[in-house]
Order: structure tokens, then C-alpha cells, then sequence
């Protein structure tokens, strides 16, 4: 099935674009979407979002402080294919969430571009016709669900503001439609949110992202505050939607395995950029960049098979003034000289030339992937 | 033989309210050992939390112990007066909670927040309480201790400050840690150091240890034992391995079968349907016989208490000598 969905670029195209990633230096991706069959859905150049965080000027006057500005996202570069699944994972502060109100305009960018269906985002935006082919689901269905408005209002909403169907029983009739598609009674309309579980209160938002029939759903989190039977009821649900809609989904998350479930393909975030970006299934059995096998090696083991989780050590460092060079250096047991100084750019893995990967000892061959990581240092 | 370190007996939370009488924990028995870890697990709402406020004394009011036992060393805690109880905490059962941010004194440096904690507790002088909140720090993985240790609780990052915390709370040396969701708030990089932390300092010292959490991925790796919760009730409890690979209640095999494999994609996870019933609505006879596909007629009049299936207890009537023309069903089904 998921074959099926993925219309994966041949080898040839792959060496192709790989050969043409490196002579064009860092910012550019091979070029999965001109070999996939589709177009891509949504695109995002060298995507940039800066927030000022200093103090108030003449605190800052006194103190004689410069401004302070946290690069939340600082630079991101990628492509989701129609009908596919493009998963950012990556922890607290990483910017995935940033990234995800990015590509739904709900920031402006402080440098680079969003691309939706070969149009400028800013232009999207300003048209109806196509803001309604996006939407968003949040983490929190306590939050995102007006607490004063029945559930068949939430759902209408979207269709009323954007007049699609104008005839109040025919809008009826969809929102009862909608509620059966996410597995809800057609009679849960006449109810509040607070009347429902959080499992169901996240079904009502999904039945409300698509009311408007949109193409493309950015999700933020929409498992994470759930437990973990429900969460299986949701994805089991987004992956039913997908494959009969033909949605094409943003997945922000921070569990791998969710993400291992859902995604096409996974893009790994530290500090504001990608560090790995892959086919799902290469970056669970092939993980490249350090932080990845870091963050595989971490995950606790439910099946005890006897495995050492091995800690990352030290913490995420803040986005404020991150460290110069690659910004995972000073937590990488691989990192030299080169990664103190120099930002690794985005390259094509030696050995697995379908992900693209920000390392320089990746770069350089010293990474032995063969090895956990604490031996692959020793031995680089 | 020697008493558990901690033993709860048929222990019942009821909440009064504008419409009845809530029942939010109903005959919760189970002991831990000095040394030993029990994960207790559940999905929200299933009173994991509450059976650890209830055990520290700390249950929200108007929430009251309406039957049933808690011992301490062999001594009854649930009677005991708020200031008795009081005294208890912190010497004998530390308490770790999900945010670190609310178990720590903003206006106090984090030392001194360790310091009183000693001097109350074990009657140390202030220096050689210093001395030993010093070396705490260190022991708990914070860099440049002897700095630090004058630092307020907003120096420090999530992961830092929950260490404090973890310091906090075993630097008295209790005989039991009550830890509700300690690695919730954290990172998966962050969270496994403070894991391998709690699980080392707990052998290390012949510590007691609660854990709960909603992560079964914690608990396969920092529990001995593991309880899992269900509508206020302990669905089964057994040895770690076996509830994670053999889970012997329905409810125990769904939770299991829902968490989504790291190693794997599969097309569709298996899933329970439906919800946990809420508190004023918990069904007769066994809380999970309406989402249960093996339910058979007793499910929905008797309430079953925890039955031995082999390694593990479960409250199921499948595994009920009388009934056991149904499990052999069920296992043909299973």
C-alpha cells in the first residue's frame, strides 16, 4: 500500500539528482518531485523564521545589551509530493511546530518561501479558492474546539465562511456526512465539545479541517495529547482519510513511532534545520546523521530484547545563540574541528544516497554506521 | 517473613458531588518491596495518579479514603493526622511530580531548597548539609555542582531542574519514591538520562519505587513489576516482561497491541474501540465488558477480582476455573 502512495524516483533519477545536489552546492535537494508523478503539493525554500526577543529599548539601553533574536527555523528546505506524507520529528524547540504555521501562513517568514501547488503562499493566501485546500489540526482538542458552539456549528463553520454550500439543509446533510467519516453519529452535532473524550473532540477537528474538501493538512501533534489506544484510533482514521481522499499531510511529532506509521518521508529537526531528511523507511534502518542514531538509540525498548538504551548526553542548546558550526557539535561524539567551525550543508548520504544528511563526518566517511555511535567515535 | 515495604489493601477514593457519590479507586491492593520498582500504567482517568496522591496523603479534596489500608513498613500512613503525614513525606516517601517546575521553590536557590530538606529530615548541621546538597548535584548529573548549587530553579533547563528535583526528593533519604510521570515533560534524549538516574539511585540506595506514567516504553525498561489500571481498578499486575509480551487481560492485550511499533510499519494498529466509561458511569460487572470482545454473560453482572493466570493476576473472569469453557474460546480466538 504504501508503495503505492510513494512514487519513489528510479535509481537512475536518484544518482541523477544526487550528482546535481552536490555540484549545486548546499542549499539545493535532490529533485524528488520532478521524478515523482505528481507535483509536489507544497514546497518550502530555505524557509527562515526569526523572533526578536530582546528586552524593551531602554532596558536594553541601560544594560547596554544587543537584540536578541531566537532562530526558531533557520533555514529549511523541502518537498511533500501530492497524496504523500512528509513527517517533521524532532524535541521541544526544534522548530517543527514553527514550521508548521509557516506553511499555513500563519507567520509570515522571515526569509525564504512558501509554495503551494506552483503558487506563492502570500498569493494563495489572499485567495479563497485556494486557502480553503489547506488546514490544520492542533495538538490540544480541549483548546481548538469553541466550548460555547455545538459540534455541527464547529463543522459548519469552515463551509459557511467560505460559502460552499449555502442551503442549510444541505449543510446539514454534510456536516452528518462528515461526522460519520470520522466515525462519529450524525447526531454528536447537536452536542457541546465538552460531551466528548478527547479521542472524540479530536475527531470533531478532523471532521471540521475537512469540511472545506482541502487537499493539504498540516497536523501538529494530533496524537500527542492522547492516550495510547485512542491515538491508534486516529491514525488508523488519518490514514483511512488519506488514502480515500488523497491527502497529502504535514506531520509534526516528537514519537518515532508514530511517525514510522504514517510518514512517506521523515525529516529530522535540531535547532532550527534539518538534520536528515528520508524515506521512512531508510531512516529507521539506516538513520545516518549522529542525532538521528542518537535519538533511535534513546528511544526505550518494549520488547527488553536486552538492547542498552544509550543516553544522548547534555541538552538542546538555545536557539538564541546557538553554537557556530554544525549546531548538534558540542552533544556529538563524532564532532572535530570542522563541525566546531563550519555549518554542515544538506548532502546526499554516501551509502544511502536517498537521504540527505547535514554532516560533516557523514561527508567525510568517519561515521561507521555499522557500529553504535560511542564505538563509532572511538574508531573515527 | 519480612512485611512489603509498602502494602495498599482494597484501597477506595470516593468523591462526593452535586449528583452522587463517585467511586475513583475501588479495591486497589498491591505491595512493593524495598529495591523494587512498580510501573503503574493507564490511560488517563484510570486513577493512577490518584492511587499515588492517595498513598502520599495528598488526595484533592473533597476526594477521601473511603476503605481500605495503607502501611508503611508494616505501620498504617492513611489515618495518620496532616502533620503526622507530613513528617512522613519528604523523610520516609519522596514524591517526584510531572512538572518540575511547580515541586521547586522559585524564590529559594536550589541548594537551599535541598538544605532544609536535610536539616528538617535528618537533623544534619547546616555545613554538612551543604556538603552533602553539593554532592547530590553531582550525583544526579548537574556539571559544576559547587557553582550551581546557588543557582534559583529558572537557571536551569526542563532536564536540569527535574534532576533537582529527583535530588530533592531522595536526599532525605526516603524509604519509598512516589514518582507520577517524572520523565513526561522531558525529551526522549533527556528522559532516558533521567530514567537510567531514578532506576540506578533506586537499586543503588534499596529504594521503593511508584512509577507512574502513561509510557509503557518507560516502564518495560525502569519497572520490575507493572500494574496496569482500568477505571479505577487494577485490570492485572505481574512481572514486567510478562504483561508487556504475554498480557493475559483483554484489556492488557489492546493497550499493548495499540502502542505503535518503532521497529516496523504496519498498515493498521490494532485498536480498542471505544472509551474508558466515565466515573459516574462505569458499567456493572466488569468496568471493560462493553469494549471487550470476550465478554460473555457473568462480565456484565459479577465484577471479577485479580484471578492467577500463571505469571501474572488479572481481574477477568476468563481466567476463572468456572468459566473455563470461555478461555479455552478465547484462546482459540486470540
Amino acid at each position: 500500500m504504501a508503495e503505492q502512495i510513494v512514487a519513489g524516483p528510479t535509481a537512475a533519477a536518484f544518482a541523477a539528482a544526487t550528482e546535481a545536489a552536490r555540484d549545486a552546492g548546499p542549499t539545493a535537494l535532490p529533485a524528488f518531485a520532478h521524478a515523482a508523478d505528481a507535483g509536489p503539493m507544497l514546497e518550502a525554500e530555505e524557509l527562515a523564521r526569526h523572533f526578536d526577543v530582546s528586552r524593551p529599548l531602554l532596558q536594553r539601553l541601560f544594560a547596554g545589551e544587543a537584540r536578541r533574536i531566537l532562530r526558531a527555523v533557520d533555514g529549511v528546505s523541502f518537498s511533500i509530493p501530492k497524496g504523500t506524507t512528509l513527517s517533521l520529528v524532532g524535541e521541544s524547540g526544534c522548530g517543527k511546530s514553527t514550521v508548521a504555521r509557516l506553511v499555513v501562513g500563519l507567520y509570515p517568514p522571515t526569509r525564504g518561501r512558501v509554495i503551494f501547488d506552483g503558487q506563492d503562499l502570500a498569493q494563495a493566501r489572499a485567495d479563497s479558492a485556494q486557502r480553503r485546500r489547506m488546514q490544520m489540526i492542533f495538538q490540544d482538542p480541549y483548546a481548538s474546539l469553541n466550548p460555547r458552539w455545538r459540534v455541527q456549528d464547529i463543522i459548519a463553520e469552515p463551509i459557511r465562511a467560505f460559502g460552499l454550500v449555502t442551503d442549510r439543509g444541505a449543510q446539514r446533510d454534510r456536516v452528518a456526512q462528515l461526522l460519520t467519516q470520522v466515525g462519529l453519529s450524525p447526531l454528536d452535532g447537536e452536542k457541546f465539545p465538552h460531551e466528548f473524550s478527547g479521542g472524540q473532540r479530536q475527531r470533531i477537528s478532523i471532521a471540521r479541517a475537512l469540511s472545506s474538501n482541502p487537499e493539504f493538512l498540516v497536523c501538529d501533534e494530533p496524537t500527542s495529547a492522547l492516550d495510547v489506544s485512542v491515538q491508534a484510533q486516529i491514525l488508523n482514521l488519518m490514514k483511512a482519510l488519506q488514502r480515500d481522499l488523497g491527502l497529502t499531510y504535514l506531520f509534526i511529532s516528537h514519537n518515532l513511532a508514530v511517525v514510522r506509521q504514517i510518514s512517506d518521508r521523515i525529516g529530522v529537526m535540531y535547532l532550527g534545520r534539518i538534520a536528515e531528511l528520508a524515506p521512512a523507511e531508510t531512516l529507521f534502518t539506516a538513520p545516518r546523521h549522529p542525532y538521528t542514531r542518537a535519538l533511535m538509540e534513546a528511544i526505550p525498548d518494549l520488547d527488553m530484547t536486552g538492547r542498552k538504551r544509550i543516553p544522548v548526553g547534555g541538552e538542546v542548546p538555545s536557539p538564541i545563540s546557538p553554537p557556530p558550526g554544525c549546531p548538534f557539535h558540542p552533544r556529538c561524539p563524532l564532532a572535530n574541528e570542522r563541525c566546531r567551525a563550519e555549518v554542515p550543508a544538506l548532502l546526499p548520504a554516501r551509502g544511502t544516497p536517498e537521504s540527505v544528511v547535514a554532516c560533516h563526518a557523514v561527508e567525510e566517511g568517519r561515521d561507521h554506521i555499522e557500529a553504535p555511535l560511542a564505538v563509532a567515535a572511538a574508531l573515527s | 517473613m519480612m512485611p512489603a515495604l509498602l502494602e495498599v489493601e482494597d484501597l477506595r477514593v470516593e468523591f462526593p458531588t452535586r449528583r452522587g457519590l463517585l467511586t475513583a479507586l475501588d479495591g486497589i491492593s498491591f505491595a512493593i518491596d524495598p529495591g523494587e520498582v512498580l510501573g503503574v500504567v493507564g490511560e488517563s482517568g484510570a486513577g493512577k495518579s490518584m492511587t499515588g496522591a492517595a498513598i502520599i496523603g495528598l488526595l484533592e479534596p473533597p476526594g477521601r479514603i473511603a476503605a481500605g489500608q495503607v502501611r508503611l513498613a508494616g505501620r498504617r500512613i492513611d489515618t495518620l493526622p496532616y502533620e503526622e503525614m507530613r513528617k512522613i513525606r519528604g523523610r520516609e516517601i519522596g514524591a517526584i511530580f510531572q512538572d518540575p517546575l511547580t515541586t521547586l521553590n522559585p524564590l529559594y536557590r536550589i541548594g537551599d531548597q535541598l538544605i532544609e530538606t536535610m536539616q528538617t529530615h535528618l537533623g544534619v548541621n547546616a555545613a554538612e548539609a551543604r556538603r552533602r546538597a553539593i554532592e547530590w548535584l553531582e550525583l544526579v548529573g548537574i556539571p559544576a555542582a559547587a557553582q550551581r548549587v546557588d543557582s534559583y530553579p529558572h537557571e536551569f533547563s526542563g532536564g536540569m531542574r527535574q534532576r533537582v528535583v529527583i535530588a530533592l526528593a531522595l536526599c532525605a533519604e526516603p524509604k519509598l519514591i512516589v514518582a507520577d510521570e517524572p520523565t513526561t515533560a522531558l525529551d526522549v534524549s533527556i528522559q532516558a538520562q533521567v530514567i537510567t538516574l531514578l532506576k540506578r539511585l533506586a537499586r543503588e540506595k534499596g529504594t521503593a519505587m511508584m512509577l507512574v506514567t502513561h509510557d509503557m516504553g518507560v516502564i518495560a525498561e525502569a519497572a520490575d513489576r507493572v500494574a496496569v489500571m482500568y477505571a479505577g481498578r487494577i485490570a492485572e499486575i505481574g512481572p514486567v516482561r510478562e504483561v508487556v509480551r504475554h498480557p493475559k487481560h483483554p484489556y492488557s492485550v489492546g493497550l499493548m497491541a495499540s502502542i505503535p511499533p518503532l521497529d516496523r510499519r504496519v498498515e493498521r494498529l490494532a485498536q480498542i474501540e471505544g472509551a474508558m466509561p466515565r466515573l459516574s458511569a462505569i458499567p456493572p460487572g466488569c468496568p471493560f465488558n462493553p469494549r471487550c470482545p470476550y465478554a460473555f454473560g457473568r462480565c456484565r453482572t459479577e465484577r471479577p477480582e485479580l484471578l492467577e493466570t500463571g505469571a501474572t493476576r488479572a481481574a477477568c473472569w476468563l481466567y476463572d476455573a468456572a468459566s473455563e469453557r470461555h478461555v479455552a474460546g478465547a484462546r482459540a480466538h486470540g
